[in-house]
C-alpha cells in the first residue's frame, strides 16, 4: 500500500500545483483590471461623501485638491499605490482567492441579494454538480450495460451503427444539440419550460421537484451526446479482454456467456475505461457548462456567462478558481479510483 | 495496448479505406468540404468575408428570411421570394438616347413575379455622377396586364446641397478633359463632378402620390400608402396579378457627361437564397461557406500542432526513461489536469483572443493526452530488439529516434491528428458560442451565439440555427471516420 500513498501524495501536490499556477494566471490577467475598478469605486465614494458632507470650498481647485488628497488617502490605506505585480500584493490576491475570501461582486448578486461572491457562487455550484454527476453517472452505468451488448455482436450492423453515432455525435457541439432539444421539447411538443431557471424560490418547500423537473431537457441533452461515445470505448475495452486466453479459457470449462461478458470481461476492462474517462473529462466538463448557457440552467457555467457579459471580474476570478477546484477534483476522484482498480499503478509508483 | 506489425505502405492505407464504408463516407465528406473550402475563396467575394459585421454592406437583404427552396408549391401558398436585381446577375437593360439636348439613360429590370403573396416592400436604388444641374429621376412600372405606372418622378438633389436626404454624395476627382478627342477642351470646361447613391423606397411619400392618378383603374377601392400591394394587384379583382414586371428606371441628364453608376431594383419577401438570411440581414450562406475554411484551419492546424509535439514529447519522455522521464510525466499531468475551457474563456475575456491565438492556446493546451499514450508506445518499441541492437552498435539517440521509433508511430500520428480535429472545431465554436472568439471572422460558432442570442429558435428561425451545428457536425464526423479507419488500418487490435 506504500506506492498508492505515494501515488495519492503525488497526485495531491500536483493538483495544488495546478490551482495555484491557475491562480496565478486569472490574477496576472485580470490584475490591472481589477484595480482600476477598485480606484474608480474610491473615487465615487469619495465624491459621494463629498456631496453628504456639504463642506464649503473657496473654488473648484481646492475641491478638486481635496478629493484628490482624500482618494491618495483611501488608495495608500487599501494598499493600492502599490501594483498589483508586487510580490506583496500579489500573493496576497493569491492567497485571498485560495481562503475563498472572494470579496464582493460588482453588479451580479444571489438568488437572496447577496453581493459576496462567495455566496453567489456557492449557490450555484451544487447545481452544477448535480447536473454534471448525474450526466456522468448516468453515461457510465448506461455505457456498463450497452458496450458489452455491443461487444457480444462485434461487427454487426448495429455496432457499427454505434460507431457511426459515437463518432457524430461526439462532433456535435453540446449547447447546439441544446438548442435543438429546446426547440424540439419545448418549441413545438411543449412538455418542458424552454428555460431551466427554475420560476419557485429557493425557500419554496417544492423547490427540489421544480429544480428536477428544470433539469430533465438538458439532462436528457447530456446524456443522449455521451452515451454513443461511452458504449463505444466499453465494447472497445470489452472486445480486446475478450481476446485474453483467461477469457478463452472460462468459456472453455462452461462459464455462462453473461457472466463473461459482464464481470470478468468489464472488471478487466475497467482500469483503460477510468483511464478514457479522465481523459474525456475536460471537454464534457466544459460541454456541460455550455449546456448551462443555453438551457439558462443557473449553475456555474450560466453565471459564468453572466459575469462575462457585464465583465464582473470578481465573479469571474472566483468562477475560475471553484470550477478549476470542480475540475481537478473530478479528475483526482477518477485517478483515484483508476488505481485501485489497476494493480500495476501500485506496483509502478 | 500493443504495437504490432504496422503496415505503412501507401497501399495498405489507401487499400484499408477502400474495404472500409465508415472510412470510405469520411473521405467522402473532407473532399466535400475541400471542395466548397476551394469554391469559397476562389468564387465568392472577399468583401463579402470582410463585411460580415458591417450592417451597411446587407442593408438590401431580407431580415430574417426563410429559405427560398421551402416555398415550393406542395407546401401551400408561396411567399414572395426576396428579389435583388442588379447589373451584374445580367438582370439589366440599358438603353440610351440623346433628345434636344437631354441625355436619357434608362435601365430596366425585367421579373416574373407568380408568388402568392405580395412583396413586403420594395427598393430602387440608383447612383449616378452628375455636374451642376441635376439630372431627374423617372421610375416605371410595367405591368403583365399592359398597364404603365409611373410610381416615380423627381429631380435628383443639386449638388450644392450636402447630404441632407439621406443620400450620399462623394465629391470626386474631376473628370479627365476631353482633349483627346479635341470636343470640349478649354480650361474651365472642367467639371466638378459628385456621385449621388441613395434609394427610392417603396414607403416614399412620392410613390403614394403618383399612384393615386391610377386609382380609378381598379374597381375596388386600393390603398396607395401600401404601393407594392396595388402594384402587383389585378384591377379586377383583389387579387395578385401574376407574370412578368418590369422596372424601368429612367435617367434625364443635361449634361452628356453625366452618368449613371449603378442601378438595382430589391423586391422584397420572406424567403431567400439557399439558407435564408439571419436577423441582421445576413445572408446565410455566405456565411456557412465561409466558415468552412475557417473551420477547416483551426481544425487542421490545432491537430497537427498537438499531434507533432505528443508525438516529440513523449518519443523523448519513452525514450530516455528515468529522472527525465519522471519530471516530463509530471508536468504532463499538470497540462492534462487544467481545466482548457475555463482557461480559454479567461485569456480572451482579458486579451480578446484572435483566430491565431486560439490557435496557440488550442495547443498549447491540447497535447497532452496524446504525449502520455505515445509515450506508453515508444516505450514498447524502445525494447524491441532490433532497437535493442542498433543502440548496442551504437547509433546515436537521436538517430534510433528518427530511424526506429517515429516511422512506427507516424501512422497513429495521422490517426491522432484525424481524432483530434473534432475537438479542435468544437473549441473553436464553444468560444464563439460565449462570443469570446474572433469577432472579424465569420465561423459557425458565431452564428450560432447570434442565433441564441436572437433566441432564433423561439422565434422559428431554424435555418439559423440547423445548418451550422450540422457543418460543425460533418467536418468533425468526416475526421473521426478517417482517424478511426486509419488506426483500424494501422493497429487493428486498438480499433475496432
Amino acid at each position: 500500500m506504500a506506492g498508492f500513498h505515494r501515488a495519492l501524495i503525488r497526485r495531491t501536490i500536483n493538483l495544488l500545483i495546478v490551482l495555484f499556477l491557475v491562480l496565478v494566471l486569472t490574477v496576472s490577467l485580470l490584475g490591472e483590471t481589477m484595480d482600476k475598478i477598485l480606484t474608480d469605486n474610491i473615487r465615487q465614494e469619495v465624491i459621494a461623501s463629498l456631496i453628504d458632507s456639504k463642506i464649503k470650498f473657496q473654488d473648484a481647485e481646492a475641491q478638486q485638491a481635496y478629493v484628490d488628497q482624500q482618494i491618495e488617502l483611501r488608495i495608500r490605506n487599501l494598499g493600492l499605490d502599490e501594483p498589483w505585480y508586487s510580490p506583496k500584493r500579489f500573493l496576497n490576491t493569491i492567497f485571498k482567492v485560495m481562503m475563498l475570501d472572494l470579496g464582493r461582486s460588482y453588479f451580479l448578486t444571489s438568488d437572496n441579494g447577496s453581493p459576496e461572491v462567495l455566496d453567489i457562487i456557492a449557490e450555484k455550484v451544487p447545481r452544477t454538480l448535480l447536473l454534471f454527476t448525474s450526466a456522468t453517472v448516468i453515461i457510465f452505468v448506461l455505457g456498463i450495460y450497452i458496450g458489452p451488448y455491443l461487444a457480444e455482436r462485434y461487427r454487426s450492423k448495429l455496432d457499427k451503427a454505434n460507431v457511426f453515432i459515437s463518432m457524430f455525435s461526439n462532433s456535435l457541439p453540446t449547447f447546439w444539440v441544446g438548442m435543438i432539444m429546446i426547440y424540439l421539447f419545448a418549441s413545438i411538443v411543449p412538455i418542458f419550460p424552454v428555460r431551466s431557471t427554475p420560476t419557485s424560490s429557493p425557500s419554496d418547500p417544492l423547490y427540489i421537484v421544480d429544480l428536477l423537473y428544470h433539469m430533465i431537457l438538458p439532462l436528457i441533452t447530456l446524456v443522449v451526446l455521451g452515451i454513443a461515445v461511452q458504449s463505444y470505448f466499453v465494447r472497445l475495452f470489452v472486445v480486446n479482454i475478450l481476446d485474453e486466453d483467461f477469457i478463452k479459457a472460462k468459456r472453455a470449462i462452461g462459464v455462462p456467456k453473461k457472466k463473461i461478458l459482464y464481470s470478468h470481461a468489464l472488471r478487466n476492462a475497467a482500469p483503460p475505461l477510468l483511464n478514457s474517462i479522465i481523459l474525456g473529462l475536460a471537454s464534457s466538463f466544459g460541454g456541460a457548462l455550455l449546456v448551462e448557457i443555453v438551457f439558462e440552467w443557473p449553475g456555474v457555467g450560466f453565471l459564468f456567462y453572466e459575469a462575462i457579459t457585464v465583465f464582473d471580474v470578481p465573479v469571474i476570478i472566483g468562477l475560475v478558481y471553484i470550477s478549476t477546484i470542480i475540475y481537478i477534483a473530478a479528475v483526482f476522484l477518477t485517478d483515484l479510483a483508476y488505481s485501485v482498480f489497476d494493480p500495476r499503478v501500485k506496483a509502478i509508483s | 495496448m500493443t504495437i504490432q506489425t504496422i503496415p505503412s505502405s501507401k497501399s495498405d492505407i489507401i487499400g484499408g479505406f477502400r474495404h472500409s464504408k465508415l472510412g470510405l463516407t469520411g473521405v467522402i465528406i473532407l473532399v466535400l468540404l475541400v471542395g466548397i473550402s476551394i469554391y469559397t475563396i476562389t468564387s465568392v467575394p472577399l468583401t463579402t468575408f470582410r463585411q460580415w459585421n458591417s450592417p451597411s454592406y446587407w442593408v438590401d437583404y431580407p431580415a430574417s428570411a426563410a429559405p427560398s427552396w421551402t416555398n415550393l408549391e406542395l407546401f401551400g401558398p408561396t411567399a414572395a421570394a426576396h428579389t435583388i436585381l442588379t447589373s451584374e446577375s445580367g438582370d439589366r437593360k440599358v438603353s440610351e438616347l440623346t433628345f434636344r439636348g437631354i441625355h436619357i439613360v434608362s435601365n430596366s429590370f425585367t421579373t416574373n413575379f407568380d408568388y402568392d403573396s405580395y412583396p413586403t416592400d420594395f427598393a430602387i436604388f440608383y447612383s449616378a455622377r452628375y455636374g451642376s444641374i441635376p439630372p431627374v429621376l423617372e421610375v416605371k412600372v410595367t405591368r403583365p396586364d399592359g398597364l404603365d405606372f409611373r410610381i416615380y418622378y423627381s429631380s435628383l438633389p443639386s449638388n450644392s446641397l450636402v447630404n441632407n436626404e439621406g443620400g450620399i454624395i462623394q465629391e470626386s476627382a474631376e473628370l479627365p478633359k476631353r482633349d483627346a478627342e479635341g470636343e470640349i477642351s478649354d480650361d474651365d470646361d472642367t467639371q466638378q463632378q459628385s456621385e449621388y447613391s441613395s434609394r427610392v423606397f417603396s414607403t416614399d411619400r412620392d410613390i403614394s402620390k403618383n399612384l393615386r392618378q391610377y386609382a380609378s383603374l381598379f374597381r375596388y377601392s386600393t390603398d396607395v400608402n401600401r404601393p407594392q400591394v396595388m402594384i402587383f394587384s389585378n384591377t379586377q379583382e383583389k387579387e395578385i396579378l401574376k407574370g412578368s414586371y418590369t422596372f424601368n428606371i429612367t435617367f434625364y441628364f443635361f449634361d452628356n457627361l453625366d452618368v449613371v453608376e449603378e442601378t438595382q431594383v430589391i423586391l422584397g419577401g420572406t424567403v431567400y437564397g439557399l439558407l435564408g438570411t439571419d436577423a441582421f440581414r445576413r445572408d446565410l450562406a455566405i456565411g456557412i461557406l465561409w466558415g468552412t475554411p475557417v473551420a477547416l484551419f483551426i481544425g487542421l492546424t490545432v491537430a497537427v500542432g498537438t499531434s507533432l509535439i505528443a508525438m516529440i514529447y513523449g518519443v523523448t519522455s519513452g525514450y530516455k526513461g528515468g529522472h527525465t522521464d519522471e519530471i516530463m510525466m509530471r508536468i504532463n499531468d499538470f497540462f492534462i489536469s487544467l481545466p482548457v475551457l475555463i482557461l480559454l474563456i479567461l485569456i480572451s475575456v482579458r486579451v480578446g483572443l484572435n483566430l491565431y491565438l486560439i490557435v496557440i492556446f488550442l495547443i498549447l493546451f491540447g497535447w497532452a493526452g496524446g504525449a502520455r499514450l505515445m509515450r506508453s508506445l515508444s516505450l514498447q518499441i524502445k525494447n524491441f530488439q532490433y532497437v535493442e541492437a542498433s543502440k548496442m552498435m551504437g547509433e546515436s539517440d537521436m538517430k534510433i529516434i528518427l530511424r526506429h521509433i517515429v516511422p512506427q508511430l507516424l501512422p497513429l500520428t495521422f490517426a491522432t491528428i484525424a481524432y483530434s480535429v473534432p475537438g479542435a472545431i468544437l473549441a473553436e465554436a464553444g468560444l464563439s458560442f460565449l462570443g469570446l472568439s474572433d469577432l472579424s471572422i465569420p465561423s459557425w460558432g458565431r452564428i450560432l451565439n447570434e442565433a441564441n442570442s436572437a433566441s432564433a429558435f423561439t422565434l422559428g428561425f431554424w435555418w439559423w440555427i440547423i445548418p451550422p451545428g450540422i457543418m460543425v457536425g460533418l467536418t468533425g464526423l468526416s475526421f473521426a471516420l478517417i482517424g478511426y479507419t486509419l488506426e483500424h488500418i494501422t493497429n487493428p487490435r486498438r480499433a475496432r
